[in-house]
């Protein structure tokens, strides 16, 4: 409830924006490459917890 | 390749689910103590006993002690596993261990005696403060001791949100602790006012994020995938609910603050971004929940499953709820109401403890090479602990909007329909007393489980050193050709460097402009710092805890300004250390308390509240009127408070007993005058004298103004 005293700082509003700005491309990125990435990969690191006795050097 | 042979070590997993079952009913008891000495304010014996005192031990208990325990718990035990590795060092994991349970011993005897900051769920004192920091770093090296030695070459994602927790705590824990001793007990913390709200809420909201939610989905990432027996429904959704979770909370989380000063594309964006975000949270839930397609019989028999889908089901619930909540207009109701503490024990009691037992119930068989004692007494756990979280929340989102109406309906001749604040409070009764019952069932649960854990410990065998073989991890001759994400996947040096410079980038963002703040508050000419008698008043107040009823911040409504009178000004806190906002109306508002009652009133009010407002819940604390007051103190606390940068002239810190003794006496002689006969050393007068100032500075001004 005080943010008028917030946006009396002089430039504040590159903060929210910067972040803003990160958080987007970061995102999108992120998406991309869950999006793309390999199947069998994917079910390799799913099935970790449940104690695979494969070879975890392959 | 060779196999290498090791053990787990079980016994460090044995000693956090013991002492989780043991401070679990510890926490619950004393929350269900809480929530009787509000009904029932006879339960209320000071000055151990009140309901000031007693709340930020259910507080911290539950937080620190139950949902801490469970973590390092869980932790432990999926982490050997995920590493194929044993703990890094068995003396690091013991240290962690017994300081942790000290730490708990420490906070509830400080607490319990009155030794608080007054910063809620960071209210412990700052010796105990340091010993956090270092057993967290003792903590944090066996873990990462851990993940460097281990046979997997892949972080399963489940470390990662160990991780993000074990780095985000640090930052958290340390950056709001920061206060200067008065003594071996007392310190204020160094933020004032606002400044002191905008950290210490910062620290609140993402000590839920980072103590109460990350750790957790860790352990639901391994446990649920573990007692259904298949894998995580899509990996891929984990990898996104991880960065979303990082990157919302420390990045986006209340920046909410600061969106006037964006421009209107921007806000748009981040509107539509703001919602797409409940998409990867729910997707948390999501994953979890569907991790049990095409098992959901299973859910019918297996009682660990029946805790953990609940537990789910409340994540969601709960992180709906939240940016629901922090929109203004829902804000503005659930905010100083009982809808907040419906809110918090839908995550607490669904989302922490379902999962927590969930994991025991799985666990505990395993570890004691047996069987369940008794499924179905896991069974009665399951229905009651589910039914008294519905007696628990319910009740209390009723009340949160009950009061909330109460307080805001004027008569249609433009007056407040309940004037007396008291009124919307009794209105209560029924259901606090319902949520009592709602907890004492969930508490009952929790005994349940814990005499049925211990009998199934009782018939098994610990297996201490759990055998277990792994080929050894080959150094990658060859750099696997692949994306960056997969590369990071496999690095937990790199891991921790960037998630560290991502959450420390994204901290600072948010936290530059609270830290320019204070030159940008307008100071007001006629806001003063407190007399010595009104800074050892004020220390009582946050000793006894009154912070966690009665609010000092008057909001910007007609029904608040109504009520209370005008509404809070930023540069009235700035002599503050600590702010004393509040988060709960139990009791009304006290900013503009000052000169609204004679002296006599609060010396009658105090050692008996039921005198003056029959009806009261409040505790009498006709104990201050018999304790001295500590002016020995007092130099130590003024000199700490210039160095903080309150204007007291130099060396006044030795005249400022003279003064407040003046004052001391001068109210002594008006409650005597008045009927009411004192001795002015005693700590009541303080606490008089404080809750007179209050609201005073503002008042002059407009006089000032007047003339």
């Amino acid at each position: 409830m005080f943010r008028q005293y917030l946006d009396k700082i002089a430039g504040v509003g590159i903060y929210p924006m910067f972040s803003l700005i990160v958080f987007f491309l970061f995102f999108i990125t992120l998406i991309v490459y869950v999006t793309k990435a390999d199947k069998k990969e994917m079910d390799h690191h799913s099935q970790l917890p449940l104690q695979s006795n494969e070879d975890p050097n392959t | 390749m060779t196999i290498e042979k090791f053990s787990y070590d079980n016994r460090i997993v044995r000693n956090f689910a013991v002492a989780t079952m043991v401070w679990g009913i510890v926490g619950m008891l004393v929350g269900l103590i809480a929530a009787l000495q509000i009904p029932f304010p006879g339960l209320n014996y000071g000055p151990l006993l009140t309901f000031g005192r007693i709340r930020p031990i259910h507080t911290n208990a539950i937080i620190f002690a139950f949902v801490g325990n469970g973590i390092f718990m869980g932790l432990y035990y999926s982490l050997q596993r995920l590493c194929k590795a044993r703990m890094f060092n068995d003396v690091l994991s013991k240290l962690h261990f017994w300081l942790w349970q000290s730490i708990i011993v420490l906070a509830a005897l400080t607490l319990i005696t009155g030794h608080t900051t007054g910063k809620e769920y960071a209210e412990l004192e700052w010796p105990i403060d340091i010993l956090i920091a270092v057993v967290w770093v003792i903590f944090g090296v066996n873990m990462f001791g851990t993940i460097i030695k281990r046979r997997e070459r892949h972080l399963y994602v489940a470390i990662w949100f160990y991780i993000a927790t074990v780095i985000t705590v640090a930052v958290l824990h340390i950056v709001n602790s920061i206060e200067i001793p008065v003594s071996i007990l007392k310190s204020y913390s160094v933020y004032a006012g606002v400044q002191d709200a905008l950290v210490q809420w910062w620290y609140g909201h993402n000590a839920v994020a980072f103590f109460l939610t990350t750790p957790y989905l860790g352990l639901m990432y391994y446990f649920v995938p573990k007692a259904a027996n298949r894998p995580v429904y899509s990996y891929r959704l984990s990898i996104i609910h991880f960065w979303a979770l990082i990157f919302l909370y420390i990045w986006a989380g209340p920046h909410h603050l600061l969106y006037t000063a964006l421009p209107d594309w921007a806000q748009s964006l981040g509107t539509v971004f703001s919602i797409m975000l409940i998409a990867p949270s729910w997707g948390g839930m999501i994953n979890g929940l569907l991790t049990l397609r095409g098992a959901w019989d299973k859910v019918r028999e297996d009682v660990v499953l029946k805790f953990m889908v609940v537990a789910i089901t409340a994540y969601g619930m709960a992180t709906f709820e939240g940016p629901m909540l922090s929109l203004k207009s829902v804000n503005a109701i659930s905010h100083f109401t009982d809808w907040t503490i419906a809110h918090v024990h839908i995550g607490g009691l669904g989302w922490n403890g379902m999962l927590t037992f969930g994991i025991l119930y799985w666990l505990i068989p395993r570890i004691f090479q047996t069987k369940l004692y008794s499924v179905k007494m896991a069974s009665f756990h399951f229905w009651i602990a589910t039914l008294g979280i519905l007696f628990y929340t319910v009740p209390m989102y009723w009340a949160g909007f009950t009061q909330y109406f109460m307080w805001q309906e004027f008569t249609p001749d433009g007056v407040l329909r309940y004037p007396n604040f008291l009124e919307t409070v009794t209105q209560l009764m029924p259901m606090y007393k319902l949520r009592a019952f709602g907890g004492f069932l969930y508490l009952s649960g929790t005994i349940v489980m814990v005499y049925n854990l211990a009998k199934t410990m009782i018939a098994g065998t610990l297996l201490a050193e759990e055998p277990a073989e792994a080929p050894a991890l080959e150094k990658l001759t060859v750099e696997p050709t692949g994306h960056w994400h997969r590369w990071i996947e496999r690095r937990p040096v790199q891991m921790l460097l960037l998630t560290t410079i991502l959450i420390l980038i994204g901290g600072m963002v948010e936290m530059i402009p609270t830290f320019m703040i204070k030159s940008n508050i307008p100071t007001i000419a006629s806001v003063k710092p407190y007399t010595p008698l009104e800074l050892q008043g004020r220390d009582i107040y946050i000793r006894e805890g009154c912070y966690t009823c009665h609010s000092q911040m008057v909001r910007p409504f007609r029904h608040e300004t109504e009520r209370y009178g005008e509404y809070a000004k930023a540069g009235e806190f700035i002599y503050d250390h600590p702010f004393q906002w509040g988060s709960k109306r139990t009791g009304p508002d006290l900013l503009r308390e000052g000169g609204k009652y004679p002296n006599v009133w609060h010396y009658n009010h105090m050692i008996d509240p039921r005198t003056m407002s029959p009806g009261s819940i409040m505790p009498a604390y006709e104990f201050l009127s018999e304790n001295n007051l500590d002016t020995a103190s007092t130099p130590a606390k003024i000199r700490a408070m210039i160095t903080l940068g309150v204007p007291y002239s130099a060396g006044y810190d030795k005249q400022a007993n003279t003064d407040l003794m003046t004052q001391a006496n001068s109210i002594a002689a008006d409650l005597k005058t008045n009927g009411a006969p004192i001795e002015s050393n005693k700590e009541l007068v303080a606490l008089i004298a404080y809750l007179q100032r209050l609201g005073i500075d503002i008042k002059a001004e407009k006089i000032v103004g007047a003339n």
